[in-house]
């Protein structure tokens, strides 16, 4: 079957692969809230060069993850027009001065501060979404509830995710099996048809659908059931590998551009880092 | 003798949301290390009576029970699911829904996982158990790079890492190629051998269980146990036709040659068949004397013409190879060989949902290559395997009339061409009925009315009988029949070696991506190394005309069916 590969996991030899998914998980999560707080713009920068580093080391090219990367960047500008949109001075507000660039209609000039606050957003986005591309593209399914798990997500929660990862390739392949039994049946799915015949075409691959997707949900919790599945609080996992030196190294490695982070964003009573005073 | 490990006295359910029960008056003892067969027809109750054993009834299906049930001395009821789990192993009967792991490995380890086992005592067990069930090479492999036989060799081996004392099959051939079939019942005689466990093997494919040895055969028939006997006693009587299930071939053929069927024969497996020298007299003077059977008709022009066609969903592999055959109208035709080997991906290159990488279709002398699926399905039809996967309206009505909606044809028209196609297919008094109150069967119908209403030369049906017991088996059977009788060319990708023998006069063999033979379904069944290369399966007859010295099995098998379709055709006039 042809399917396009939008974010899934790649296999390569490489350092960041051989880390346990759990690493890389509180990896991802540490990166995350060291992002998330700070608006100091020598971090960031610091973090992005970290970020490419850790990216040219996993071996995944730009292009195989270039489909997420696009829709990353669009959601991106939109997000940047919106702030400009809604709150055009909140620079000026946050830096408490105004350099005017531009001086345009009504509320809407271009302040130094202002573009200085949106390269921040940026910043912070473009810091997190490759390291979160990377923990998908470089951590074995398997390992995924394990890692869930490990860091105290209930293990049924975290099996959901696994579950989901299992069955969504048997529904995508269902969903094309019938949605071509139905187009020889004359239903139309293509542009074709108007958008309300279009709506209710698609109800017609809809409900098979659904049926068959039932039908294997019972299956599956029934062959889950027989074999035991939330017998107990707890359970071990087949895939779990235990955190070897350079798992250490990585988390205390986080944990360093962590506490470096909370030290110099808060160093002066504020999150922001303001060259213009 | 031992204590039985599955005791059912007097035991009657029925389920919460029925309004009758399933189950009557059971009484059912299993012991270690026995090997017995539950069969009987769809609705028989024979899957309740695994769902008791297993435990998903009461805990998965709630209901009411009367009577008594123990398992592993336990009662289910108030024993959980999870106890019950480590006593009885079950594989399902569905090979792709029931395997839960991302990979192999994973898939055997569940259970131990769930039971919070120690990892590197989970490693040993699975890798202990994969051996056993041969599969120890494959630990690394996603569930969809395994073929169906291997992935129920992957659950039998997760419910194998429990030490269970019993192991309970539900259907396991139902979605199995015959060689696939073959080696399941194989392999599930090594593991009791090994193991010691309870062997309970539900089933309606009768000839195919018994290709290894069965201790007892319990048949059932609504709700009711009919039957419970040695393997030989049982098969030696006449209860399989009266109960809707069909007897071993063999055993027909014998019947037909007037030879009785006695204990005393064995006759519990073709080979194991003890026949005197008369009685092989009597099967080669009934050979002698049904002869007479008519050669082929008269050939029409040739419908489809498929020339030099290949195809790969990735350019590094080609799922079909260079493949040439034609379909002349009127044809019945089966398209057989293992999983994987190209039948379906052929279909859906005629259907045009996948474009050919080289080669080209034609439809009565014109290339189709250029159409689009809406304009090839209106001369070619195609019906999925379940009829769930199509049906996408509430009433028959609708659901009939939904191809015809997207032409230009007046509301007048569309009734006539409704009208017409659902008294073809025997639904006409059922026109106003919603589709959810018709039987397997009766849907079945529906969606082939749902696609002949667009008037197509020819249907292209996939697997149309899987999973169906004989009675249903043989009423899609013959409605098919009728069809190409009224002029319907058919064209039938199927694993049920029964029907491309009964139904079809020629039969088309993939392996691997390529064309292997184009001859008639007897000829392919009687050439043993056509058998082996497709997966396929020699059939008794074969077995049996060989052992009674009839010098011509080709043949045999073709009067054995001729015959066969005098006498149904009898019974229904």
């Amino acid at each position: 079957m042809a399917r396009i590969a939008i974010l899934n996991y790649i296999k390569r030899p490489s350092p960041v692969h051989e880390l346990t998914g759990t690493t890389k998980l509180i990896f991802f999560i540490v990166w995350s809230v060291a992002s998330m707080v700070t608006f100091d713009t020598r971090i960031l920068l610091c973090m992005l060069a970290i970020g490419a580093v850790i990216f040219r080391i996993s071996r995944i090219r730009i292009r195989d993850i270039s489909v997420v990367l696009g829709l990353a960047a669009v959601f991106l500008l939109l997000n940047n027009i919106f702030i400009y949109l809604f709150t055009p001075e909140y620079g000026v507000e946050l830096y408490e001065s105004r350099t005017v660039l531009l001086a345009g209609v009504g509320r809407y000039t271009v302040t130094a501060q202002q573009l200085f606050y949106h390269l921040n957003v940026t910043l912070k986005v473009i810091c997190v979404v490759p390291v979160a591309l990377l923990f998908i593209a470089c951590t074995d399914p398997s390992e995924f509830a394990a890692s869930l798990a490990r860091i105290g997500v209930s293990y049924r929660a975290g099996y959901a995710v696994s579950l989901a990862l299992r069955y969504i390739p048997d529904v995508q392949r269902e969903y094309t099996n019938i949605s071509q039994a139905q187009q020889a049946r004359g239903i139309e799915l293509s542009g074709k048809d108007k958008f309300f015949t279009r709506l209710k075409n698609s109800v017609a691959i809809l409900l098979p659908l659904v049926m068959s997707s039932l039908n294997r949900i019972e299956t599956v919790s029934n062959a889950m059931e027989l074999r035991g599945f939330g017998k107990e609080k707890k359970r071990t996992w087949y895939t779990q590998r235990s955190l070897k030196r350079n798992d250490w190294l990585t988390i205390g490695f986080a944990a360093v551009i962590l506490v470096i982070d909370l030290i110099v964003t808060f160093w002066d009573g504020s999150r922001y880092y303001n060259p213009f005073l | 003798m031992a204590e039985p490990i599955i005791s059912f006295k007097d035991y009657g359910f029925q389920y919460l949301a029925q309004a009758s029960p399933t189950l009557y008056h059971i009484n059912l003892d299993i012991y270690p290390g026995e090997k017995v067969l539950i069969a009987g027809a769809s609705g028989s109750g024979k899957s309740t009576v695994g769902s008791c054993i297993n435990g998903l009834i009461p805990y998965a299906y709630p209901g009411e029970s009367t009577g008594s049930l123990l398992v592993g001395g336990k009662d289910p009821a108030r024993e959980s699911i999870f106890n019950l789990s480590q006593i009885v192993g079950t594989v399902l009967q569905d090979t792709d829904g029931q395997f839960i792991g991302l990979t192999v490995g994973e898939d055997i380890a569940f259970a131990l996982e769930n039971d919070c086992v120690p990892q590197d005592e989970m490693k040993e067990t699975v890798q202990e158990v994969a051996k056993l069930v041969d599969i120890d090479h494959h630990l690394e492999y996603a569930p969809h790079e395994l073929s169906g036989g291997q992935k129920q060799r992957v659950s039998l081996a997760g419910v194998m890492v429990e030490k269970v004392q019993a192991l309970l099959f539900d259907e396991p051939l139902a979605n199995l190629d015959p060689a696939a079939g073959r080696a399941t019942i194989e392999l599930i005689d090594r593991i009791q051998e090994r193991t010691g466990a309870a062997v309970i093997i539900i089933e309606h494919r009768l000839e195919d269980v018994l290709w290894r040895r069965v201790d007892r055969i319990v048949l059932m028939d609504e709700g009711r146990i009919v039957a419970d006997m040695q393997a030989k006693a049982f098969l030696s009587g006449r209860m399989l036709l009266e109960h809707g299930i069909r007897e071993p071939l063999y055993l027909t053929a014998l019947r037909y040659a007037g030879v009785p069927v006695t204990e005393a024969m064995e006759p519990q497996h073709v080979g194991s068949l003890r026949l005197s020298e008369a009685q092989k007299e009597n099967v080669r003077g009934w050979y002698r004397a049904s002869g007479g059977y008519t050669e082929e008709k008269k050939e029409k022009p040739v419908l489809l013409d498929v020339e030099n066609l290949t195809f790969g969903y990735t350019p590094e592999r080609t799922n079909l190879r260079d493949v040439s055959f034609s379909v002349r109208e009127g044809d019945m035709v089966s398209i057989v060989g293992k999983n994987g080997a190209g039948k379906s991906t052929l279909a859906k290159l005629i259907c045009g949902f996948e474009k050919p990488t080289a080669g080209r279709i034609c439809l009565s002398g014109r290339d189709i290559s250029g159409d689009t699926i809406k304009e090839r399905a209106q001369r070619i039809g195609y019906v999925m395997q379940n009829p769930n996967q199509m049906i996408s309206r509430p009433l028959i009505w609708e659901e009939v009339e939904l191809a015809l909606l997207s032409g230009n044809m007046s509301a007048e028209e569309r009734k006539e061409r409704v009208e017409e196609t659902l008294k073809i297919c025997g639904l006409y008094p059922f026109r106003k009925w919603p589709v959810s109150a018709l039987s397997f069967g009766q849907k079945k119908r529906v969606t082939i009315a749902g696609i002949l209403v667009q008037r197509p030369q020819m249907i292209i049906l996939d697997e149309p009988t899987a999973g169906q017991d004989y009675h249903h088996y043989t009423e899609i059977m013959e409605f098919l029949k009728s069809l190409n009788a009224q002029g319907y060319t058919i064209v039938m990708i199927t694993h049920d070696m029964h029907l491309m023998l009964e139904y079809t006069p020629r039969a088309i063999v993939f392996s691997e991506g390529e064309l292997l033979a184009d001859t008639t379904a007897a000829h392919v069944l009687n050439d043993p190394e056509l058998v082996e290369r497709a997966n396929l399966k020699e059939t008794s007859l074969y077995t049996l005309s060989m052992a009674c010295g009839v010098d011509n099995p080709q043949e045999f098998t073709k009067r054995f069916i001729a015959c066969e379709e005098a006498y149904r055709k009898r019974e229904e006039g």
